[in-house]
């Protein structure tokens, strides 16, 4: 009985090393990236962490074929390094000693890509599946450019500006248009308001400014005594 | 004043316009390149010999002439002699064809600037490609900053004839950027007076800012350390004497004009020779200070580069050897290698490594538009927060090209205000005149090719009749006008005659110094055919771009460019013959 059990063990073991290695049919290598994704939170990667992994692939398996005859079991790991990296292959279990092609297992694992990365707090550049691409994610690219929007706001300035200064520049050309057109009314008219000051009327003042100084040709009465 | 004539709020304003025109884009990309590829501190002697006999008098001569005369460069010419009346027109179609390409680059500018409000910034990734399996592949082959100023801004074709079409973007910033000029000299220096405050001296301030964040990225001290190394052997190479001189006068904006309009505003009583002095020097302090921060922000962009040079070497190495992460760190990585060598060769002879030398990363030496929208836009997006340092650059870049813009229009506006013809038509109308005008003139640089032709215009526009219509001016004053009159003139303005150091300097050495560098210059540009960098993909040495050499009919075009304004002088002294 034990000599039976050791065989089929042995038989087994070698089985699956037949199955699982590096550059074996099937095969798959996966590179993890720990400390450069989480720094000071990283994890060990321990024996666990590997129960972990086979567990995520079998539940990619699982949903991606909708059959439930995946297990644990049937996935193998080997060639662990300390880089942390490693080869897996997936056994079907249904038929013996042989591994589920390739093609299944790269479209489950791209089927449930994120969660397999969720699952260890990685993602797709820390989690390398050596042999799968991953699909680039779309940008993001609003509706509008936001550029454009931007640049509706200067424009928007720049011309309120040039408007605000025309329409000053208008009223004052107009501004200094009307006063002397006021002054030639008022002479038509021939009441000018004069405004008088200590006695001499300003206009006197005006028209000779800078040749005649207006009160010095005043009455010396002006000035008052000393 | 009474014969009507706009005139300045206050002297600081007049100074600060002058600063704000002679300090621009040249003192922060052209100036830290000539120390860089000049011998870093060496070059500084040979930029203070030429500041000191060609560009402090040719600018006393031209900030009292203005004075002097009150008129613009057309007018103040045909004061000086009716048969230098040319050297005025020369000047004037100077600073037509330099405001139209100049502005050009501001529209650049200002697509930077407002492409710097998104997260990530639009130049720090690579697009997909059509069906989303990689990156687009011109962006792969060089850079995403290449990738976004190449495709994304210019849509550069290949070859200066491909003229390609208008890009539509580009036409509404320069639609924009004429705007904002419009809306700047729309009355004359009454309304640049007012917004050269804001033009002249936020520079300054983020400058400043720059410095003290710049000084403290990790390798910045290697930066300035190469920057300001002095190598005395280089100043054995006449070609940075040549360098020196045109630096010296093409960054004073000499003999285009602007400052003869500036100061042509100013009290008769003013002591210009001060004023000279102060100008020249600001502008020169300016380019020093100016260089620390791009030197400290290029010194980080070659560290950083270095790093992910190893890194990447780093990442290879582990991932072939299966060895643990952060086994061979940056410290340790030329220990490992030489172990590795000795151990396994052919496997590290398959693992393809680049040979990471900072030097190599330190010598990528770059000047223009290169330095602005290639280099320093990588860099801004290694810094945290780059979204604030790339609106604060662009915003320093576009406030250091509008205020150099107000010099050149004001070169362009003063002389026609002063015709007969424009006396009675507003202000108002005649700036917007000339800037709708110029707007559509300068719709050519929006083609495809447009960046080709800028650069033709800066080659050959912006350089050679400016150093001819420098000479005549000064030749024309020494000896035209003689010195002797001149001295009387700026006696009356300053109160003093000008001493021996001004008269030397007028009447020999810098007409002969402007001829020299005036062969030199062309001794240079033609021992070879013109010829230019065109960005092509398809080409086979890509990124590096490809060697290629104007058609005749383009280098026509060039000769039509360098003569128009120099073709002015002889003509005006005929007409005037002639009447």
């Amino acid at each position: 009985m034990l000599r039976v059990l050791l065989l089929t063990i042995s038989v087994l073991a070698v089985a699956h090393a037949e199955l699982c290695k590096p550059d074996a049919q099937n095969a798959f290598k996966v590179r993890l990236s720990i400390k450069t994704a989480l720094g000071d939170n990283a994890y060990a990667w321990d024996a666990n962490e590997e129960y972990l992994f086979k567990a995520m692939v079998a539940f990619a398996m699982r949903r991606y074929s909708s059959k439930s005859t995946t297990q644990i079991s049937n996935v193998l790991l080997c060639n662990m390094t300390g880089r942390v990296s490693f080869w897996f292959v997936v056994t079907d279990s249904s038929k013996n000693v042989t591994t589920v092609p390739g093609s299944e297992v790269e479209a489950a694992i791209r089927m449930n890509r994120n969660r397999i990365n969720s699952a260890f707090l990685l993602n797709d550049k820390t989690l390398q599946f050596l042999q799968i691409t991953s699909t680039l994610s779309p940008p993001v690219e609003p509706s509008t450019p936001v550029w454009l929007i931007i640049f509706g706001v200067v424009l928007c300035l720049i011309v309120a500006g040039i408007v605000f200064l025309i329409v000053g520049g208008i009223r004052k050309h107009k501004k200094k248009n009307k006063e002397p057109a006021e002054r030639e009314n008022l002479e038509e008219k021939g009441e000018v308001n004069v405004t008088v000051e200590n006695g001499i009327p300003c206009e006197v003042l005006d028209l000779k400014a800078g040749h005649i100084n207006g009160v010095f040709a005043a009455d010396d009465e002006r000035f008052t005594p000393l | 004043e009474e014969d009507g004539r706009p005139k300045w709020d206050n002297k600081f304003q007049y100074i600060l316009s002058c600063v704000g025109f002679a300090v621009g884009l040249g003192n922060v990309w052209r100036f830290p390149y000539l120390c860089q590829i000049h011998g870093g501190g060496a070059f500084l002697i040979p930029y203070f010999i030429a500041l000191l006999f060609e560009g402090i008098p040719l600018l006393h001569l031209e900030l009292a002439l203005g004075q002097y005369v009150r008129k613009g460069s057309i007018g103040a010419w045909n004061t000086v002699s009716p048969y230098l009346g040319g050297v005025g027109a020369g000047t004037w179609m100077a600073s037509v064809l330099v405001s139209l390409y100049y502005n050009t680059v501001l529209t650049w500018v200002m697509w930077y600037f407002i492409n710097s409000f998104q997260e990530p910034l639009p130049w720090s990734v690579c697009p997909l490609n059509e069906n989303r399996t990689g990156l687009n592949e011109e962006c792969y082959e060089s850079t995403a900053v290449n990738y976004f100023w190449y495709r994304k801004t210019l849509n550069i074709t290949p070859d200066v004839t491909e003229s390609g079409t208008l890009q539509w973007w580009l036409i509404l910033c320069l639609a924009a950027c004429w705007a904002i000029v419009y809306l700047c000299t729309i009355r004359g220096i009454e309304t640049t007076g007012k917004a050269i405050y804001v033009t002249a001296l936020f520079p300054y301030l983020v400058l400043t800012i720059f410095l003290i964040h710049g000084l403290s990225l990790p390798g910045a001290t290697d930066g300035l350390t190469y920057l300001f190394t002095p190598n005395l052997n280089a100043l054995k190479n006449p070609r940075i004497w040549l360098d020196a001189a045109t630096q010296i006068f093409f960054s004073l904006s000499l003999a285009v004009g602007g400052l003869i309009a500036f100061s042509s505003y100013n009290p008769p009583k003013n002591d210009c020779e001060k004023d000279a002095v102060t100008v020249a020097i600001v502008n020169s302090l300016t380019s020093l200070y100016a260089s620390i921060p791009v030197f400290s922000v290029l010194g980080f962009k070659a560290t950083t580069g270095y790093w992910d040079c190893l890194d990447r070497n780093i990442l290879n190495i582990i991932n072939e050897f299966d060895l643990p992460e952060e086994s061979i760190m940056r410290q340790n990585y030329t220990a490992w290698i030489s172990f590795l060598n000795s151990s396994y060769p052919e496997k590290i002879a398959g693992v393809k490594l680049k040979t990471c030398d900072l030097q190599e990363f330190l010598d990528q030496s770059v000047s223009g538009t290169g330095l602005a929208f290639i280099i320093f836009t990588q860099a801004i997006t290694l810094m945290p927060g780059s979204q604030a340092w790339a609106i604060l650059f662009f915003t320093m870049l576009f406030c250091l090209g509008l205020s150099s813009m107000f010099g050149n229009i004001e070169g362009v506006f003063t002389p026609l205000l002063e015709l007969q013809v424009f006396k009675s038509t507003p202000k108002e109308l005649l700036s917007g005149i000339i800037c709708l005008i110029s707007f559509l003139i300068a719709l050519c640089f929006t083609l495809a090719s447009g960046s080709y032709w800028i650069d033709i215009f800066d080659s050959y526009a912006g350089s050679l009749p400016l150093l001819v219509i420098a000479f005549f001016e000064v030749i024309g004053v020494a000896y035209v006008y003689k010195i002797k009159r001149f001295s009387k003139d700026v006696k009356q303005m300053t109160g003093r005659k000008p001493n021996l150091y001004w008269q030397m300097t007028w009447k020999f050495i810098s007409p002969l110094l402007l001829l020299i560098v005036f062969v030199a210059f062309v001794t240079l540009q033609t021992h070879k055919p013109p010829s230019y960098a065109a960005w092509n993909p398809k080409y086979e040495g890509f990124p590096m771009k490809e060697e290629k050499v104007y058609p005749p009919w383009v280098v026509s075009i060039c000769v039509l460019l360098a003569a128009l304004p120099c073709v002015f002088i002889p003509l005006g002294a005929l007409f005037h013959l002639i009447k």
